[in-house]
């Protein structure tokens, strides 16, 4: 593999602008300083209860993300364009879903093939000719970039169902600040911390028209058991609205209440960190006690809006995902700001014998994997592996994708040997109102902690760290 | 406010309530069964904490009548069979805040869950007197911290009053059970009422709700049984006789009552159970019975918890 691009300091050694501080810093901090502050920045975090669970694994009930405490930094001209870029795309999913649950322009002009909507698992008959408050879907979006040089990102991933994440964006901030108070008074950093306030205006500006003017905005989590509880609790206490589960709700004559100390209380505006298949054991899964009976009929009578809303799972899954810049093109009439990584789909013969013949040189994904799980790395895997995907893909090739492995950017990153180069990604959260679109600068950075390791994910081990982006001093 | 936070706000309080009151019972039954028979010492005494603690049926379904100190102290600290060992109640009571962190402010919440992380560092098995003796200060400092924290730094809104209306409906539980539990079960029929064995049981009652001192302060005269049953029943100056629980109760009751705009039936039933005990005079309740007089209570009180649940927190 090429040697990445690194993030700090250039192939000659020289350092680069953005990063001209902190080199400076890192210089000359000793380094037990920096392992007391991380062994800090450690404790505040298990006190405050800053923790996820992974699934399947029952001595991690409750485990950190392990934050990295030297940040990452963006210069504002790379965010301006990198924001532009999202807007544009966040944009096209958005026509993109409507189009596909109404009158399927794109699929009669053959930029994508049918069978991608109406094979795919997470299609939803339910939403057909379904009018949704504003005609917007997807708002709140979570879209993953990697850069690959000094000028280069590429998208590698959109989420348009229940994005997560965005807590440690808020907190790593909160801890660097508290630790490092003399680089923020060095850089002048562009805040995030208005992040919540940007998400109550977005979700107010979706309520539908038979709400009030000051519509009741709810969290609805799957509860306390869910890896990402506590990114719910943390922003239903930033929005100052209440976090529910679905017990909480119920629904009489097509209009969701929840149940409160005084009685029923109406709620206009449901921002679900629930997917797809629980929210309704009605119309989805009948087993389903995380749900609320009956939410579907109200949504389609217009009386609730459910952010994200139904079905925007046909948008992100790695298949369509390759279409993407045709999809922009089509509705925008735009060229894509940000790169697509070229992408086989193995759908298609000629790309799957191509995948075939280069399996030790391509990255091989699941259409419908994430997390990190359920993929293919050519290059580390062995010949065993390799065999084992090869079979696989001959037997479902339509359930895999593959690309070339990028060269990801790395950062500087305090790991046990000291302070060494590790590879990056970025999770910019982008919110669509029915107003505008809010973006705040920077996202969640997220850093594999192994040397050499392109996987990030924090089920696999990966870290974060804080995004800066700098304003023009 | 959601009934489901409201909910885990009052048991959250009664939890750790319960966590505290348990490792006051384990504190004194430790030195009472220190003392020489002829004061009182007695292996009876592990078996009377259960009574108090209310446990004693499940321990039998566990240990049998094999009632031994290293039994009791595991069951009522740690078991995990025991649904109110200290450790299940630190358990259900992190449970429960994690639910309604938002509800928390984040000082409850640390003490909450740091609490929690330390638990782990005791184990049943092999702890030593000073080992029990630390972990049983740990439960109390942490109650008083929980308690202190919620008081400083609480809104004072329903999350707030729902939360108190938890923890004095426990703690007059508790403070109830104490008594009946001593008065019938510690005193042998042929012991004289008034002998060493009957002083040092009523002041192990005042040391285990940290009322000693209150008492000579209040009453300057040697412990007397009926004395120490108006302190705990009758005496409003004690912060937790049924008084002074019930004056709360009815207080943050009436607040809940105000911020709603409407009064129910838990209201009317407080301040009904609050105006039977500012009628009663400890030599009536003598008369007719302590036992008969405190039995009345806990069905009352606890006819109030369910009616504070079904109105508000269903």
């Amino acid at each position: 593999m090429s040697v990445a691009f690194d993030e700090m300091t250039n192939a000659d050694g020289s350092i680069r602008a953005a990063y001209t501080t902190l080199a400076r810093w890192l210089k000359d901090v000793p380094p037990d300083v920096l392992d007391y502050r991380r062994k800090e920045a450690e404790f505040i975090f298990r006190r405050i209860g800053i923790t996820f669970a992974v699934y399947g694994d029952s001595d991690a009930q409750e485990r950190l993300i392990p934050f990295d405490i030297i940040p990452r930094i963006l210069t504002n001209g790379e965010w301006g364009r990198l924001s532009k870029g999202l807007e544009q795309r966040t944009k096209a999913l958005n026509l993109y879903i409507k189009d596909v649950y109404s009158k399927r322009d794109i699929l009669r002009a053959g930029i994508v093939p049918e069978d991608l909507v109406y094979q795919n698992p997470v299609f939803r008959p339910e939403m057909n000719g379904q009018k949704v408050p504003h005609d917007l879907y997807v708002h709140i979006a979570g879209i993953d970039v990697v850069r690959v040089d000094s000028e280069t990102f590429y998208v590698l991933e959109d989420n348009a169902r229940t994005p997560s994440g965005v807590s440690y964006m808020l907190e790593n901030r909160e801890i660097m600040m508290r630790l490092f108070p003399e680089l923020f008074a060095e850089n002048r950093v562009a805040p995030v911390e208005n992040y919540t306030d940007e998400l109550l205006a977005t979700l107010k500006s979706l309520a539908p028209t038979t709400a009030t003017s000051d519509p009741v905005v709810v969290v609805l989590t799957p509860g306390i058991f869910n890896s990402a509880y506590y990114e719910h609790s943390f922003l239903a206490d930033k929005l100052g609205v209440e976090l529910v589960e679905g017990r909480d709700l119920f629904v009489r004559n097509d209009v969701v209440y929840m149940r409160t100390t005084e009685g029923p209380r109406r709620v206009d505006v449901i921002y679900r960190r629930l997917d797809d298949d629980f929210l309704d054991p009605l119309a989805f899964r009948p087993d389903s006690s995380l749900g609320v009976p009956g939410l579907m009929s109200a949504y389609n009578a217009g009386n609730v809006t459910l952010t994200n809303a139904v079905g925007t799972g046909v948008a992100d899954d790695k298949a369509v995902y390759s279409y993407m810049p045709e999809i922009i093109r089509f509705y925008l009439g735009e060229e894509p700001l940000l790169k697509n990584v070229p992408t086989w789909r193995c759908r298609e013969a000629d790309h799957l014998s191509y995948v075939l013949d280069h399996l030790n040189e391509l990255v091989v994904k699941e259409v419908h994997g994430s997390g990190g799980y359920g993929m293919l790395i050519g290059p580390r895997a062995d010949k065993a592996q390799i065999e084992l995907f090869r079979a696989k893909l001959k037997q479902d090739p339509t359930n895999f994708i593959a690309q070339p492995t990028l060269a990801l950017s790395t950062c500087p990153t305090f790991v046990e040997e000291g302070i060494a180069p590790r590879h990056v990604d970025l999770r910019p959260f982008v919110l669509t109102g029915s107003d505008r679109t809010r973006i705040v600068p920077g996202g969640l950075t997220r850093v594999a902690l192994q040397e050499g390791s392109l996987v990030v994910n924090s089920s696999q081990g990966g870290g974060t760290k804080d995004t800066w982006v700098l304003e023009e001093s | 406010m959601l009934s489901r936070t409201a909910d885990n706000l009052y048991w959250l309080a009664r939890y750790m309530e319960r966590a505290d009151c348990l490792a006051r019972i384990l504190d004194v039954t430790q030195r009472l069964a220190q003392l020489p028979a002829a004061y009182g010492g007695s292996t009876n005494e592990w078996r009377s904490a259960l009574l108090t603690a209310g446990c004693a049926e499940l321990f039998k379904q566990v240990h049998g009548d094999d009632a031994t100190e290293q039994n009791v102290i595991s069951f009522l600290a740690f078991a995990p069979e025991n649904p109110s060992s200290i450790r299940n109640c630190f358990e259900i009571a992190r449970t429960n805040a994690r639910s309604v962190r938002t509800a928390l402010t984040i000082e409850m919440w640390e003490t909450i869950n740091s609490a929690w992380l330390e638990l782990k560092r005791y184990s049943t098995k092999s702890m030593t007197r000073e080992e029990l003796a630390r972990f049983l200060s740990f439960v109390k400092e942490t109650s008083l911290r929980f308690d202190g924290a919620a008081y400083r730094t609480m809104l004072r809104n329903d999350a707030f009053w729902f939360s108190r209306v938890g923890m004095y409906v426990e703690r007059a539980d508790n403070t109830a059970r104490i008594l009946d539990v001593k008065y019938h079960v510690l005193l042998p029929d042929s012991e004289h009422v008034g002998g060493p064995l009957d002083y040092f049981q009523w002041t192990s009652i005042l040391r285990s709700v940290s009322a000693l001192t209150s008492f000579h302060w209040v009453y300057r005269e040697s412990v007397k049984p009926w004395l120490v049953a108006d302190l705990l029943i009758l005496n409003a100056q004690m912060p937790r006789s049924l008084t002074s629980c019930y004056q709360n109760i009815t207080r943050y009751l009436d607040d809940i009552a105000a911020y709603y705009g409407r009064q129910g039936s838990a209201q009317r039933l407080a301040r009904s159970t609050l105006t039977r005990l500012g009628n009663s005079r400890i030599d009536d309740v003598f008369q007719t019975g302590l036992h008969e007089y405190i039995d009345d209570f806990v069905v009352e009180n606890n006819r109030l918890g369910s009616t504070v649940a079904e109105q508000y927190l269903l």
